[in-house]
């Protein structure tokens, strides 16, 4: 779905922030791009959907080549991509309803967004969206008043309604609780697989990358230096991508903790959202 | 104290570190304003004749005499009014395409200096100045009046809406730019709502302003209120003139409240 060639990106600091990256991701896969602060991966995920533009390389989206699109072509290709933002990005002053529908912006013309005149297919597939995530009742709310979870669903209800085939998720729970971050990074993995989309997702918790993604890549300097299910993740390995440390601990506590947990947490979202 | 390692004393690092530099400011600073007090002439025999000039100006003004003027006054205020209103309304619509392309975040560069330049120069004058302008140009009476309130209404909103984008959360922004929403769209559902409570309050605010300024430039021939104040004063009709401004204090304390109660409101 997703195939990056020769990728590179040097900022006009001088930062070389991505060098020759060569990547690619089929349909339905889930990948986690691991990495220390500054090894370029949001700066990747940018690049796709060229909110950073490349310095040089290409990057496929199906067959269409993204890097090198005008500003008309681009709008249409940018609707085929999800992004999903560390600090939720919701516009805060516009109600949960306008933040879902913001997503079918590259779909409707102006003076129908400018009226909220959105067609009932979409307001159909918004309610729908809310629903599968728990929040149809808070849908006139302003986005400002919802917990940092809450908003976090409502930013992936945005990127699910452009009807994307790829999401690009950058640190969906770098400013969550360790509970709410599971269950986020749960609801994005299931939203993947039933609708079989392409996922990036940058994440610097470890622990939750193995959990949930069966591919892990991991990003150092810009550069691509592990490619690889999460069970070979070992030492050396971390050592590679963030440097000396006692790694023993973090591995160990995956594969002990990792589905008990997996089933507690499920259980305490069945107790926060009984089923209605 | 005498065995072992010396105590370490800390002081707050001086604002200014050169000690010559600093202590010369605080002695520059003394010696001219002792200078400035030293040199002012104060006749207090002309004070004593103007506090007793005073003292009769404003038992003139004694009783306000809101009748045998009223027709006037009454003309002066709306026009006054119709000024405010007209010119808040023009100048803050002509203000939003400058102030979009004053924000650097927006525009280009030649078009940011282009809107910024605009800015400056209707920033430059005072209103009363543009009124004076105006007044040669198009001859006495409100229009000119009008025109001088709008100019100023651009400078002024232009500026603090191009700087309010300046200042939005480009996060939110690139969230929708990241939908594929068009450039008037993204305006729309990115810029617009993270703006528009503080533009409301500032377009109450400059109405507020417009009325009060409504005053000051019919006194150079610019019409509304300030003309009928000027008349009464030429005639000597203290009375009159107690009355029109007892009126503008009343509306403008009226706004006053209205446009801080608003602004709390749509916060």
């Amino acid at each position: 779905m997703l195939r990056i060639e020769h990728l590179d990106k040097q900022y006009k600091t001088g930062d070389h922030a991505l060098k020759d990256v060569n990547l690619e991701v089929p349909k339905g896969q889930v990948m986690a791009l691991i990495g220390p602060s500054g090894a370029g991966k949001s700066t990747l995920i940018r690049c796709v959907n060229r909110l950073v533009e490349p310095t040089s390389g290409k990057i496929f989206l199906g067959d269409l080549e993204l890097a090198h699109l005008g500003s008309t072509d681009l709008r249409h290709a940018r609707t085929r991509m999800g992004m999903i933002f560390q600090e939720y990005a919701l516009v805060e002053r516009l109600s949960v309803m306008e933040n879902v529908l913001s997503g079918r912006l590259g779909y409707v013309g102006f003076w129908r967004s400018f009226f909220r005149k959105f067609p009932q297919s979409d307001i159909d597939e918004a309610f729908n969206l809310l629903q599968r995530v728990g929040l149809d009742h808070m849908a006139d709310k302003r986005a400002d008043e919802l917990s940092g979870g809450q908003r976090q669903r409502v930013g992936i209800c945005r990127a699910l309604i452009q009807n994307p085939d790829l999401l690009l998720v950058d640190e969906p729970t770098a400013s969550l609780d360790p509970k709410t971050s599971r269950q986020i990074m749960r609801l994005i993995c299931e939203l993947c697989e039933e609708r079989q989309l392409a996922a990036i997702i940058n994440i610097h918790d470890v622990l939750l990358a193995q959990m949930f993604a069966r591919r892990i890549v991991g990003l150092q300097l810009g550069s691509i230096v592990y490619d690889g299910p999460p069970e070979n993740l070992n030492p050396e390995v971390l050592t590679q991508i963030y440097g000396e440390e006692d790694w023993e601990a973090t591995i160990e506590k995956v594969k002990e903790e990792g589905e008990e947990l997996d089933t507690a947490a499920l259980l305490n979202i069945a107790k926060v959202h009984p089923p209605s | 104290m005498s065995q072992g390692d010396a105590i370490r004393r800390w002081k707050r690092p001086p604002f200014i570190q050169n000690p010559t530099l600093r202590w010369g400011l605080w002695v520059g600073a003394a010696i001219y304003l002792a200078l400035a007090f030293g040199t002012m002439e104060v006749n207090w025999d002309r004070v004593a004749e103007g506090m007793v000039r005073g003292e009769r100006f404003v038992s003139a003004f004694f009783p306000p005499d809101f009748v045998s003027r009223w027709d006037s006054i009454q003309e002066g205020i709306l026009e006054s009014l119709w000024m405010t209103i007209t010119s808040t309304v023009i100048g803050i619509i002509l203000s939003v395409p400058v102030g979009l392309g004053a924000a650097r975040n927006l525009a280009y560069r030649p078009v940011y200096l282009f809107c910024r330049g605009i800015l400056a120069v209707s920033r430059t004058f005072p209103e009363i100045i543009l009124a004076i302008f105006f007044v040669k140009l198009f001859g006495f009476g409100p229009f000119a009046g009008f025109l001088a309130l709008s100019v100023g209404t651009i400078g002024f909103y232009g500026k603090l809406l191009a700087e309010d984008i300046e200042d939005m959360d480009p996060v939110q922004a690139e969230a929708i730019k990241s939908v594929g929403a068009g450039w008037l769209q993204w305006l729309n559902y990115a810029v617009q709502p993270q703006v528009m409570p503080r533009m409301i309050g500032l377009g109450i605010y400059r109405l507020d302003i417009n009325f009060r300024e409504s005053a000051v430039v019919g006194i150079v021939g610019g019409g509304g209120i300030g003309a009928t104040l000027l008349t009464s004063f030429d005639r000597y009709e203290f009375d009159s003139a107690a009355a029109i401004l007892l009126v503008i204090i009343g509306i403008v304390m009226v706004l006053e409240y209205t446009s801080g109660y608003i602004r709390r409101w749509v916060q």
